[in-house]
C-alpha cells in the first residue's frame, strides 16, 4: 500500500484504517508481533492483519469483527492526529478543482499543519507533482515530514520549516498553483507570486474570518491577481430513516375507510403504508438532516495569476 | 507524458478554447476564417492564434486585437462625489447624451472606453453620487461598451462552470462543487482502474480523465449506441489519453457478469454510433502502439490473443455498396479498408473492456445521469475490488434513499454516505462585503461509500452499520439540560 497506489493485501508497514462501525475508526501502522486493542477484542497485526485482503473482515477476540481499510487520503484526514485545526474533505474538494490539480502539478502549500490537506495534494499531482509545503513550527514539520515517509510519498513533497510570509516558500516561478492557510495570508501574496509560473498559475487561500479575506482580496488586487472570486462551502449529511406520521381520527365512518384522505397510490414502490387501518400510520422513507451540522469551516478566496 | 499545464502554451488552430467575458464562458474550435457569435457580439478568431492563453483581446469590427493587459485607468484628478441621494431626482434627463448620440459614437468606432468616459461627462448626477454609486455606475457601463474576451485553456473548473450555466440539462444539473466532491470522495489519482457511468455528455469522465493524467485505464459504461463525449472533446486531451480508454454497452453487463457473455451477440455497430467527438480527438487515428501499459492490460492482451484471432475469422463485415465507377474505385477500397479498421479497432477494445471488467478488481466507480442509481450500483459495484470508494450522483434525493436501503441490504458495502453540497458566492470589496447569491438545492446530491468483501453467509454488514446511535448520549444531556 501507499497513499498514491492501492495495494491488495495488507503489509508490513502499512497504515491500516480500523473500521468499527459508523463514522468510527482508527488508524493502525501494521507490524509483526504487535497487537491492537479495540472495543471488540484484540487484533494480532501477525495473524489478523498481514497477507489479509483489504476490505475483509477480522474477527477480534471478544467474538465482534471489525473491517480493515486501504488508506485514502479521505480517510486519514477523518483519523489523523490533529496538531492544528485541519481542513476536511469537502473544502479540499473545491480546492483541489478549483485550483486546477491534477498528475504533473506543482504546488506550493503553507502551512503544513496536521498534513491534511498535503496528503490529498500529493494524491491528486502524483507521479509526477511535487509538493513544497512550508511550516514555520519546527516540531509540525518534521511530523509532518515523518508521517510522509511512513505513507510512502516523501519522494512527492519537500517539508520546509521556515516563515512563508518572511522567506516565502524557497521556489520560484515553479509553482502551477499555491494555497495558504495562514493567519495572515495577505502578507504572503508577493511570495505567492513569486513562486507561481511566469506565465501564471491559480492561488487559493483559506480564512475563517471575512476581515482576512477583505486584506487578502485587496493584497491580490495590488500584486495583479485576475478572476478573484471568494466563495463557502457547506456540506450536509442526511439520515435516511424509514418514518412513521400517524393518520389522524376524524371519527370517519367504519365503512369510508377507502380514502384516508391523502394520496397513497404509490404505496407498491415506497413499500408505504398502513398495512391496515387501526395502525392508523403512514410511513415513508426519508433524508432527515442532521440535528446539528458544521455552519462554517471557512472563506476559500480563489485567483490567477497570468502572463502580464 | 504530457505534463504541461497548458498555462503558458499558445493558442494554435485547430485547438479546444474557451471564451470568458467576465463570469460567462463558452468553448470553442479555433478555426481560421469562422464567425463566431458570444455575448451578442461576433468576431473572427483568425487573430489570437499565436497568442498565449490566458491573452484578453478587445473586440473590433468584425476581428479580434490584442489591447494592453492592464488598462491605464483614467483618473479624475479632483474625485468629486456626493454623501448620499437625498437630492438625486430621477427624472430621466440626467444623460445629455441621446441614443443617437451613443450610437453615433459606437458608428465611429470609438474605443469603448472613450464611451464610458463620454457618458459620465454627459451626467449629470454622476458628482452627485456617492463614491460606491460612482464605482458602480462605471462597472455597469464597462461592462457595455468595452467588449473585452479572455481566450483560456479548458480544465475541469472551467467546463464544469460553463456548463453548469449554459446547459444544466445536458449535465442533469451537476452543479460543479458537487462534481468537485465526486472526484475526491471516488479518490481518483494516476494509476487507478475507474469504471465510470454517466450520461453528463462527458463532463464526469473529461473530469476523472483530467484528473488521471493518462495513467490508468477508465472503462466508461454506456447506454444504447454509444457513449456521448461532447465535453470531453472540449478538455482537447491528447490522443494518448485515450489508448487506455475503453467503453462497454450497459445491456452487455448482466451477460458479462452471467459469464454468457461473447463477442458474437454484439450488434455490428454502424459507423455513424461512433460519436464524431472521438474522432476529432484522434483517438481513433492511426497510432503507434501505447507506449504506457499497465501490467494488467499486457497480461490480459496476452490471453485475448488466441480469442482475437478466432475473433477475426468470425466477423462479419458489413457489405458496402461500391459504386462501380473506376475512378472511386480506388478511393471506396480504401474507405472499405478504413472502415474496416476501426470496427476491428473498436473490437479489439471491447474484448478488451470485457477482459478488465471481468477482473473485478476495479479501483472505484463513478455513476451519475439520468438513469434510476439503484441497478446500476447493485450491477456494477460487482467489479469493484474491496476497499475501494464509489460515488453516484443523482438530481433527486428519493432515488437515492431507495439505493441506500437496497445497498445496506445486499451487504459489500461500509460507510454509505448521503449527501449534499451548499455553494455560497461573495462579493468582497471595502466596507461593501456579503454574500453574494446562495445557491442551494439544484446541486444535486451523492451517494458515496466504500466497498468491503462481501459476507459468505447472511449479510451482517449491516450490523455495523446499524451501530449508528441517533445520538449521543453527551448531546443528549446537553439537550435536557437547555430544556430543563
Amino acid at each position: 500500500m501507499s497513499f498514491v497506489e492501492y495495494g491488495d493485501t495488507i503489509q508490513e508497514g502499512d497504515t491500516a484504517i480500523v473500521f468499527l462501525g459508523h463514522e468510527s475508526m482508527f488508524p493502525v501502522k501494521v507490524q509483526h508481533g504487535s497487537k491492537t486493542q479495540t472495543k471488540y477484542g484484540v487484533i494480532r497485526h501477525s495473524s489478523d492483519l498481514i497477507g489479509k485482503k483489504y476490505g475483509s473482515k477480522v474477527t477480534c477476540s471478544k467474538g465482534g469483527w471489525v473491517v480493515i481499510l486501504h488508506p485514502t487520503p479521505e480517510l486519514w484526514t477523518m483519523n489523523l492526529p490533529h496538531r492544528t485545526q485541519i481542513l476536511y474533505s469537502t473544502d479540499i474538494s473545491l480546492i483541489t478543482m478549483m485550483l486546477e490539480l491534477k498528475p504533473g502539478s506543482i504546488v506550493c502549500e503553507s502551512g503544513t499543519g496536521s498534513g491534511s490537506l498535503s496528503h490529498a495534494i500529493i494524491r491528486t499531482v502524483a507521479p509526477t507533482g511535487h509538493l513544497y509545503t512550508v511550516e514555520f513550527h519546527q516540531q509540525r514539520a518534521e511530523k509532518a515530514m515523518e508521517e510522509f515517509r511512513e505513507h510512502k510519498v516523501e519522494h512527492l513533497v519537500t517539508v520546509k520549516n521556515q516563515d512563508v510570509c518572511k522567506n516565502g516558500f524557497g521556489v520560484s516561478n515553479m509553482a502551477d498553483a499555491v494555497f495558504l492557510d495562514i493567519p495572515s495570508p495577505w502578507e504572503a501574496i508577493g511570495h505567492a507570486k513569486s513562486a507561481l509560473k511566469v506565465e501564471g498559475g491559480r492561488f487559493c487561500s483559506f480564512s475563517p474570518c471575512i476581515e482576512q479575506v477583505q486584506r487578502t482580496c485587496l493584497a491580490l488586487e495590488e500584486h495583479g491577481f485576475t478572476e478573484i472570486n471568494t466563495l463557502e462551502i457547506l456540506l450536509r449529511v442526511y439520515n435516511v430513516r424509514t418514518i412513521s406520521l400517524q393518520i389522524p381520527d376524524l371519527g370517519k365512518a367504519a365503512e369510508d375507510n377507502s380514502n384516508p384522505g391523502f394520496d397513497s397510490s404509490n404505496q407498491a414502490n415506497q413499500g408505504v403504508m398502513c398495512g391496515s387501518q387501526q395502525q392508523g400510520t403512514a410511513q415513508f422513507k426519508s433524508g432527515v438532516p442532521l440535528r446539528e451540522m458544521v455552519g462554517h469551516t471557512g472563506y476559500l478566496t480563489f485567483a490567477t495569476k497570468s502572463l502580464s | 507524458m504530457e505534463g504541461s499545464m497548458g498555462l503558458g502554451a499558445r493558442i494554435q488552430e485547430g485547438d479546444c478554447a474557451v471564451l470568458k467575458r467576465d463570469e460567462v464562458f463558452k468553448a470553442v474550435p479555433i478555426l481560421k476564417r469562422r464567425k463566431v457569435i458570444f455575448e451578442k457580439q461576433w468576431f473572427y478568431l483568425d487573430n489570437a492564434i499565436g497568442h498565449i492563453y490566458g491573452t484578453t483581446f478587445e473586440v473590433t469590427s468584425g476581428g479580434s486585437l490584442q489591447p494592453k493587459k492592464e488598462i491605464e485607468e483614467p483618473t479624475t484628478e479632483t474625485k468629486e462625489a456626493g454623501t448620499d441621494n437625498r437630492n438625486i431626482v430621477d427624472d430621466g434627463k440626467s444623460q445629455k447624451l441621446t441614443h443617437d448620440d451613443i450610437k453615433a459614437l459606437k458608428e465611429k468606432g470609438i474605443k469603448g472606453q472613450e464611451i464610458v468616459q463620454q457618458l459620465i461627462e454627459n451626467s449629470t448626477t454622476f458628482r452627485d453620487k456617492t463614491e460606491f454609486a460612482q464605482d458602480k455606475y462605471i462597472k455597469k457601463k464597462k461592462k457595455k461598451y468595452e467588449a473585452v474576451i479572455t481566450i483560456v485553456k479548458p480544465s475541469t473548473r472551467i467546463l464544469s462552470t460553463m456548463y453548469y450555466a449554459r446547459e444544466p440539462g445536458k449535465i442533469n444539473h451537476l452543479r460543479y462543487d458537487t462534481l468537485a466532491q465526486m472526484l475526491t470522495l471516488g479518490n481518483i489519482r494516476a494509476g487507478n482502474k475507474m469504471i465510470v457511468m454517466e450520461t453528463c455528455a462527458g463532463l464526469v469522465l473529461g473530469a476523472v480523465m483530467e484528473r488521471m493524467g493518462g495513467y490508468g485505464s477508465i472503462i466508461q459504461m454506456y447506454p444504447q449506441g454509444g457513449p456521448v463525449r461532447a465535453a470531453t472533446s472540449c478538455f482537447g486531451f491528447p490522443a494518448s489519453f485515450f489508448n487506455s480508454l475503453y467503453e462497454f454497452p450497459l445491456s452487455k453487463v448482466d451477460s458479462l457478469l452471467s459469464r454468457t457473455f461473447s463477442i458474437e451477440t454484439l450488434p455490428s455497430e454502424s459507423e455513424d454510433n461512433i460519436p464524431a467527438e472521438e474522432e476529432s480527438n484522434g483517438s481513433l487515428d492511426e497510432k503507434p502502439a501505447s507506449i504506457q501499459e499497465t501490467e494488467e492490460e499486457s497480461t490480459t492482451e496476452a490471453t485475448m490473443e488466441g480469442n482475437q484471432t478466432e475473433e477475426q475469422e468470425t466477423m462479419d463485415l458489413a457489405a458496402e455498396d461500391t459504386e462501380n465507377k473506376e475512378s472511386k474505385e480506388k478511393g471506396n477500397k480504401e474507405n472499405i479498408r478504413e472502415k474496416q479498421r476501426k470496427q476491428q479497432e473498436r473490437r479489439k477494445k471491447l474484448v478488451e473492456a470485457a477482459a478488465l471488467l471481468k477482473e473485478k478488481n476495479a479501483d472505484g466507480l463513478i455513476v451519475a445521469g439520468r438513469f434510476h442509481p439503484t441497478p446500476l450500483l447493485l450491477s456494477l459495484l460487482e467489479f469493484v475490488a474491496p476497499s475501494r470508494p464509489f460515488v453516484v450522483y443523482c438530481q433527486y434525493r428519493e432515488p437515492l434513499l431507495e439505493c441506500y436501503t437496497k445497498l445496506r441490504e445486499k451487504g459489500g458495502v461500509i460507510n454509505l454516505k448521503l449527501s449534499e453540497t451548499w455553494l455560497r458566492n461573495y462579493q468582497v470589496l471595502p466596507d461593501r462585503s456579503h454574500p453574494k447569491l446562495t445557491m442551494s438545492g439544484g446541486g444535486g446530491y451523492l451517494l458515496s461509500g466504500i466497498t468491503v468483501v462481501m459476507d459468505k453467509g447472511k449479510s451482517d454488514a449491516g450490523r455495523l452499520e446499524a451501530q449508528k446511535t441517533e445520538e449521543p448520549t453527551s448531546k443528549k444531556r446537553k439537550l435536557e439540560e437547555l430544556h430543563s
